[in-house]
Parts: structure tokens; sequence; C-alpha cells
């Protein structure tokens, strides 16, 4: 049975650098455009060009060392790994093996209320490869686009410190957001600017060797991971099962079926032939560059949910929801800055953005770099609010509103009449009105039947078409009918 | 007037002949194209000659001259290039049948500060492919020749470059020397060739073999003529990030202060029977030489020399099999139809590869082979210190080293092809030089006693100190006097033997 398995896992994450310029030349990092249009001659493997080193993608790396407490080396090395494919220009990619530029470091995690930290093992830079176009013209024949060759990544390698599918994906989703955070990666799993590999084994619960590996490629989604090491794990757990052996293997993940199919066994992997690159000196990072880099380091998911709950009272959910992207963090923080308030306001912005904003981003696909509304705007909102201006429908409708076409929130208020009547005298005379038009539950009401209170609240404020402030119904009644 | 005898002149009085006006570059060029047309179908040394694009240079260069605007020495100068420098829109194989018909997009760095100085680029020079070679036989476009003896090789790799310099085609050419490849062709032409430190000289745009031994350097007719070729391309190139931001001094400053007071370190395992007697016999009358001009001579050791070879065939080919692994016809050159990817990567490999490219490719896959890198190429990696530790030490009791460039004069066309080791063993005295990073020349060091055929002495120095190489070379040129002119090139046989 699966549950007398546990479930081990190592992650590798593939994540695109957002550099301008590729990592030794400078043709355009950018997504997409016609193939073959950002390339160059070093790009293009062309005889007698040579790799220049782009700093800034050594910066990124020192930053996202710092960020993951990684030991940042002062000197390392790239290296050829060596092996044909079509995609690849000059026949190796140039990486890093023997001396990287971060080692061991970690990422911490809570998952189920409980704290969990994954060791990594290694950081490295390296660069991309093209990609191979399958049956381009309709006749069988195939095609390379090397826009992609040679943008930077940051291979970051982890410890197999994982024992869940939710560790795993938990793991993933703290360190995009990190990287996010840092201003160096997109996290963009989809167009593959986010990647990972995931190495799963089993072994019987209460073991501590590690079973045989395998690993997985090919998840572009947090659903499709699931999905693998699910598939995977169960897979395994049936070949032990079913007296067999687990192969060490690459394996694909096929989204249309839900399973992995292997791709290649340990005896037909390649033999990548590593050699220092030659055509490169070591990358050589002395401590002060280190410190600068360390002074520009961003506040860290971690640090800001932690913060958010101590100062302003917000739960752990909350805090959690809001520092997982950077800019909706930002946008909590401006609103709270505009609006000058404390906990109270903290805990309505967080209600809202985690509920009708981030409902409203979801629909339109929008990040809040794109959105209509501003934080002052939305910090109008919650002011309103708290004034009794508007009430729970109002808000809604006024977010909405803003969301859709910008603007400013009194105005909107103004033009749709969503001001609440809190006006005493107002609701007195509706008040009257319905009490002296329901003499049978007003009786009920004295009689001691507390519930029908709901009931007359509810004919206020449709007398008032819904416009009157509820806090100041509910006490003009609890008043008139105690008489 | 015809330009025709300025053609035996040396750059450097080309270069002031140009200044005075006493004729012109597209007169020297046509007088050049021409000699190209007479004396090429018996050398060989030109793989691609470029009149039209050469003719207008040289036009450029006297427009500029008629303006008082001359860019520098070398300014309408006509040179030859390695057919390893890329040249933007003028076909670069590489000696190779791979890279036929490839038009490079765009100029090497050397290139460029070339024609930024005015040169006049006539052709593209002979070679053995991808460098690899002692003999430019490996070439997959024929041989060149020996202007000395059209039967004998040029000696390699860059024998195009040599033979053409020493033939009177260009004023000077460009070589790269990867373990020998400018001094041993040097040497067996009789001219003088420079390979620099480790990088001092840009590698942008030059097809490479070995990364971390390949050096461009030039090829003159005398040690003024190499010297003035350096100082044109040396120095940083932010496109190379191995060459150095070391300051360029001025090579022919100090050129002509003789060689009182050197120090000459003579190592000992560069005179243990090795060389043959005749070719011995010229490098030690110049070690006396130096004695009667005020040197002082050092033996010295350089114990781990003996290993340089061996260290050499693992590093040079396992960076040649990463190296050559771009050319798999994806992208340029010779593309086999096939059907299946791994069948066009084959075919287009079997057939764009010579031999010794692929003798090569398979040595350096098999040296960087998991379970044998340790054994073989980290190990020759350690040799590579060692040797270059010798150096330093020996640098400690001595200003430069001398000896022998190569064991023999010019071998016959053929007499070493069949034998790969027989080869290897031409380049024994210049490997280290090129393991060890330092910078290395060959300079005349008069005709073999027998066969009239050139010799060559190699002097090695401290790294960055070509002007101390380059002052004791011209030393010993002043004391022999002026090299002669190969005769058989202009009869088309052999020269004459006297005994």
């Amino acid at each position: 049975m699966v549950s007398d398995f546990q479930l081990v896992i190592g992650i590798e994450v593939h994540a695109q650098l957002l550099t301008r310029s590729k990592i030794f030349c400078g043709c355009s990092t950018a997504f997409g455009g016609e193939p073959n249009s950002r390339v160059c001659p070093i790009c293009l493997g062309m005889p007698g060009v040579l790799p220049s080193l782009n700093r800034k993608v050594v910066e990124f790396a020192i930053r996202t060392g710092l960020a993951l407490g990684c030991a940042v080396q002062e000197k390392s090395i790239f290296a050829r790994k060596n092996y044909f494919y079509p995609d690849l220009p000059k026949g190796y990619q140039v990486s890093q093996y023997e001396l990287p530029i971060c080692v061991g470091g970690g990422v911490d995690l809570t998952v189920d209320g409980a704290e969990k930290r994954v060791r990594l093992t290694r950081i490295h830079m390296e660069e991309d490869a093209g990609k191979s176009l399958h049956d381009v013209g309709g006749d069988g024949s195939s095609g390379v686009d090397l826009n992609r060759a040679g943008v930077p990544l940051l291979e970051i390698v982890s410890e197999p410190d994982i024992r869940s599918i939710d560790e795993a994906i938990e793991y993933l989703r703290s360190l995009r957001a990190i990287l996010m955070y840092l201003g160096v990666n997109d996290g963009n799993l989809e167009e593959g600017s986010f990647r990972c590999d995931a190495n799963v084994s089993v072994m019987p619960r209460g073991s501590e060797v590690l079973g045989t590996r395998c690993e997985l490629k090919n998840m572009n989604s947090f659903r499709f991971l699931r999905q693998a090491i699910d598939f995977e794990m169960r897979r395994q757990v049936e070949v032990i099962e079913g007296g067999g052996k687990v192969r060490q293997e690459t394996r694909l993940f096929d989204p249309q079926r839900g399973e992995t199919r292997p791709m290649r066994s340990k005896e037909e992997a390649h033999d990548y032939r590593y050699l220092p690159e030659p055509d490169l000196p070591p990358v050589v990072v002395p401590a002060a560059w280190v410190e600068e880099v360390r002074r520009t380091l961003p506040e860290l998911p971690r640090a800001r949910g932690a913060r958010y709950q101590q100062e302003l009272g917000l739960s752990a959910y909350d805090a959690g929801l809001l520092t997982a992207d950077r800019e909706i963090a930002e946008f909590f923080d401006a609103a709270l800055r505009a609006h000058g308030g404390g906990s109270a306001a903290a805990k309505r912005m967080a209600n809202l953005l985690n509920g009708d904003l981030a409902r409203l981003a979801n629909e339109t696909g929008l990040a809040p770099g794109a959105w209509r509304i501003t934080p002052a705007a939305f910090s109008g909102v919650v002011r309103l609010a708290d004034q009794g201006v508007i009430g729970g429908p109002g808000v809604r409708q006024v977010i909405e509103e803003l969301f859709r076409d910008g603007g400013d929130p009194d105005a909107v208020v103004a033009a749709r009449g969503l001001a609440q009547v809190s006006d005493e005298s107002a609701v007195e005379s509706a008040a009257d009105a319905v009490i002296a038009a329901s003499p049978g539950e007003v009786e009920r009401y004295r009689a001691g039947n507390r519930k029908l209170l709901g009931f007359l609240v509810g004919q206020v404020m449709k007398s008032m078409k819904g416009k009157g402030n509820p806090a100041v119904v509910n006490a003009v009644l609890t008043r008139k009918l105690g008489d | 007037m015809s330009a025709t005898p300025w053609l035996g002149r040396s750059l450097s009085d080309l270069s002031a002949a140009l200044s005075r006006r006493e004729v012109s570059s597209e007169e020297v060029t046509r007088a050049v194209l021409e000699r190209i047309q007479a004396t090429d179908g018996r050398l060989g040394a030109f793989l691609t000659v470029t009149p039209e694009p050469a003719l207008e240079a040289a036009r450029s260069s006297d427009a500029r001259r008629a303006r008082r605007e001359a860019l520098s020495a070398i300014d309408g100068v006509p040179l030859g290039l390695k057919d390893l420098f890329l040249t933007k829109g003028v076909e670069t194989t590489a000696g190779s049948r791979i890279l036929a018909g490839f038009i490079p997009p765009f100029d090497a760095t050397v290139v460029e500060r070339l024609r930024g100085a005015g040169a006049v680029l006539v052709g593209k020079l002979n070679m053995d492919e991808f460098a690899m070679g002692s003999s430019t036989e490996n070439s997959a476009f024929g041989p060149c020749r020996n202007p000395w003896d059209l039967t004998r090789t040029p000696g390699g790799s860059s024998g195009g470059s040599a033979a053409a310099v020493a033939a009177r085609q260009v004023f000077g050419a460009f070589g790269t020397d990867t373990g020998g490849s400018i001094r041993q062709p040097a040497s067996l032409c009789g001219v003088v060739g420079v390979k620099p430190t480790y990088g001092r000289v840009s590698r942008y745009g030059v097809v490479a073999f070995a990364s971390s031994l390949d050096q461009v350097g030039p090829i003159g007719r005398t040690v003024a003529d190499a010297a003035r070729l350096l100082g044109a391309v040396a120095g940083h190139d932010p496109r190379d990030q191995t060459s150095s931001t070391r300051p360029v001094p001025d090579y022919l400053a100090g050129l002509e202060d003789g060689a009182r007071g050197l120090r000459i370190g003579v190592p000992r395992q560069w005179f243990q029977g090795g060389t043959e007697a005749g070719v011995e016999r010229r490098v030690r009358e110049a070690l006396s030489a130096y004695q009667s001009m005020g040197a002082t001579l050092v033996e010295v050791d350089l114990p781990h020399s003996k290993y340089g070879v061996a260290a050499y065939y693992l590093v040079a080919p396992a960076e040649a099999s990463s190296n050559l692994a771009r050319y798999d016809g994806v992208r340029f050159g010779l593309r086999a139809p096939a059907r299946a990817l791994s069948d066009m990567y084959g075919e287009t490999r079997d057939a764009g590869f010579g031999a010794e490219a692929k003798r090569r490719i398979m040595l350096g896959t098999y040296a960087l082979s998991a379970g044998y890198y340790d054994a073989y190429y980290l190990k020759a990696q350690k040799v590579r210190t060692l040797v270059r530790r010798d150096f330093d030490q020996a640098f400690e009791r001595c200003d430069l080293v001398a000896g022998p460039v190569s064991p023999t004069v010019a071998f016959g066309l053929g007499e070493k092809l069949a034998d790969p080791l027989q080869m290897y063993l031409a380049d024994v005295y210049t490997i280290s030089c090129n393991l060890a990073a330092l910078p290395g020349l060959s300079v005349p060091a008069g005709l073999h006693p027998e066969n009239r055929l050139p010799v060559g002495l190699q002097l090695v120095g401290r790294p960055f100190d070509e002007s101390t190489l380059l002052r004791a070379a011209r030393a010993l040129e002043r004391e022999l006097g002026p090299s002669p002119a190969p005769e058989a090139i202009e009869s088309g046989g052999r020269n004459r033997v006297v005994r």
C-alpha cells in the first residue's frame, strides 16, 4: 500500500533571470519574437566566437544566494557540458559543475501549520538552450528557434528533504515567491521561465535508506507537478510491491494522460564530458560585492508575513496570501500607508485584497501593476466603509467599478447613489411606518420572539431601498420596539 | 614604374617608402597579386585571394596618404591571414571541408584591427585542418610547399603563412600557435614567427582549436617587421575575456639595444641528442654569437618538458573535441543529406572532417569520458602547472630561454604522414611554451650546413615580456646579416645544395 511507503523528493529549479540581455552576448532575452530574430554570432555558436559574461547574471546569482542563505563562493568556474542536440548551438552548454557560485542554504516552509526547512545543495549559473519546433512546414520537417539560446538561468538544486507532495508544492511556491520578490525571475511556469524537475523515490516507512530515484520532467504547472509525483509514487510502490526494482531513469510527464513515461535509462544517460570552460576566466566575487548586493535585498515574504502578524494582527493565513506575491504585498503596504490606519483597517484591507480583488484579478488575469484601482483609491473605499458611508454591498460595487474603470471612490459613491442613510430621523420615519404596518410581528416580538427583529430590519431596509445604514436601522428599531 | 623590386624588401622598408611616396600601395598591391598569381600554383600558400577588395583597400590607403592621414606603419601594406581568422564576406574554411563555402558575417578582432590600421589584406592562407598538424598536409584543399624546396613541407599548421612571407608573396602574415604552429613553420621557412603570451592578442573570431593554448601571432621577414605586426594587433579585447588588460608596450623601442647583459638560459633537456646535427650546430653557433655580443649563457633545467608532448596531446584534443562539436550540419557549413538527425550528424562529420581532426576528436572524447577524466585531462593539467613552474624557476636565473625550434629542417611531403607520433614529435621543443602560456619566437639562425635549408632559433621569455625576446632576436639577426630569400620558388625546383 502507498501508505506503507515514505515519499522522498528533491527538486531542481531552472529559473530564467530577468536580465535584459543574454548571459554571454548582447541579444535581448524577451520571450517570443519571430524565430531566430534575437540571435547573433555568439548565441548561434558561429566558429570563432567567445562568450563575455554578463555581470548582471552574477549579481542576480549573488542576490538569490544571499536571500536563500547560501554561501556565495569567492571563486567559481564555468564548465562545458558536452552533448549534441540541434537546439544546442555549440554542442555544449556553458554551465557550472565542480565549483558553483553558491552552496548550501535553504528554504523555510510552513506546511499544515508545521515548520519545515528544505536544504539547498547548490545554485549555479548556466545558459538556456534554444527550442526545437517540429513539423514546422507541415511536411514533417523540424526547425530550431535559437531566441532562447543563451538566456541566463539559475539552477537551484534542493537536497532530497521533501517528504510529501504538499511540501513539494509549498517549496516551489515559496521559492518562486522569493525569486519574484528579488526581481530575478518572473515566476512564469507556463512560458517556462520557472521550470522544475523532480527527483522522486519511495522507501518503506521507518527506513533511512533512500530508494532508487527517477527524475521527472515536463511539468509546467503546480497541478501537473502534483499529478506527476502522485502517479510516479504509486508506480514505484507498485513496482516494489510486485517484487520488482525501480530503475534509475529520466521520465517525462504526459499531461494528456496524467502519467510519467521513461525517456532514457541510466545506461542511456549522456556522458557529458564536463571540462572547465577555457574561454572564461574564473568568476571572482569579492566580499565587498557580496555586501553591496546584500544592502539591496528587499524584505522577503516570510519576514514580511511575520511582520504582518505581529504588527498588524493579521492571521497567518491572511499574511501568507498577502505576501505570496510581492506586488500584492506592496499594494497592501501602500494602501495601508495612505489610510494611516492600524489593525482594523489592515484586517479589512486583507479581507478585500484576498477576497474581492483577488477574484477580480483572477477573472481578468491582471497583475497588480496593471490594475486601474490605485492603493490610494482602495484605501479611500476602506475609509468610506469605516465611516459607515457605504456598507458591504456598496463596498463590493465600488471596488468592482474602480477595478474596471479606475477613478475616485467618493465620486463613484456619489454618482451611483451608494451612500447609506445614517440620518436617524429618516430611519425613524421608515421604522414607524413598518411598525405600524406589521402589528402582528411587533406583538410577537414584544412577547419574546426576538428573532423577528431580523424580519423587521429587513422590512425597513427594503422600504429604504437598501440604503439604510444597517447599524442605525438596528439601533432605531430596537429602541422603538422596546417602548 | 613597376613596384616589383619592392617585393624583396622588408615590411619596414616598404612602410618607409610608402611614407616617402616612393611607391603607392596600389602599385605594391598589384605587384603582390601578380607575384601570387605567378608563384602560388607551385607553392599552394593561398586558399583564397581577394584582388578586388585588396586593391580597393590599397587605393583608400593611397588616398589617406595623399591627405596626409596615414593610419599606421602598416597602412597600405599587403598582408595575408591564415584561413582561421574570420573575415567578413570572405570564405573562411580553417582548412576543412566542413567549412567549405562558409562566409563569416563578421571580422575577427585581429582582422578588424588590421583593417583599422589600414592594412591591405590580400587573401587567406593554407593551413592544417583546424590548425591540427605540423606540415600543412592536413589541409583539405591540398598541401602547401616549402619555397626553399618544393618537395618539402613548410611546416605547420600556419604553413601557408610562413611560406607566403618567405616566398615574398606578402610582406607579413598572421597565424596561430597552439603547440608551435607559428614558430615551427617560421623556422622551416627561414622567417620570423612570434607566439605571444597567452592573452596578449584577442582570439575573438579565430576558429578555435584548443582554447587554452591557441594564440595569434605575426610572421615577418625581419624581427622589426614582426614587432610592427604584433604591435598592430596586441591588446585587450572585451570580446575575449581571456585577453589581458596589460598595456601594450612599443615593441620597436629598445629593439636595437643588443644582447649585452642578457642572461640566456640554455635548457639541458633541449640539448640531449634529439636534434639533427646540422640543426644543433646552427643553434649552438647562435648561442656562441650571443656570448660574443656580451650575453651570458646559463644552463637551466626544464625537467618536466619531457612530459610536454604527452600532456599536450591530452589537453589539446580534449578542448578540440568540444570546440569542434558545433560543426554539426545544423546551422552552417557542410550538411550531409540524411533523413534521421543522428545520421545527419554522423554523415556530416564523417564527410567534413579529415583523418587528423577525427583522430583528435576521438582522443579528446576519450580523455574527457567519465572515469578517465582524472587520469588523463586532470593529470595533464597538473603537468602544465609543473612545466610552468620549471620556467618560473629558470627565469629566476635568466632573462630568456634559447634552444632549437624544430629537431629537423623542413621534411619531405608525405614523409611523416603515415606516422602521427613522428609528426607530433616535430613540436617537442615548442609545446612547453604553449602549456606554460609564455611568449616564444623563432628567428632565423642560418642555413643547414649541408642541405642549405633554414634553421630557426627559439627564444622563450617571461610572461608578457615579448620586448626582450624581440630585442634578443634582433641582435642575432643583425649579427648574422639579412636572411637570404629562397630560390627554389623562382625556378620551381630545389635550392642549390652546397656541400
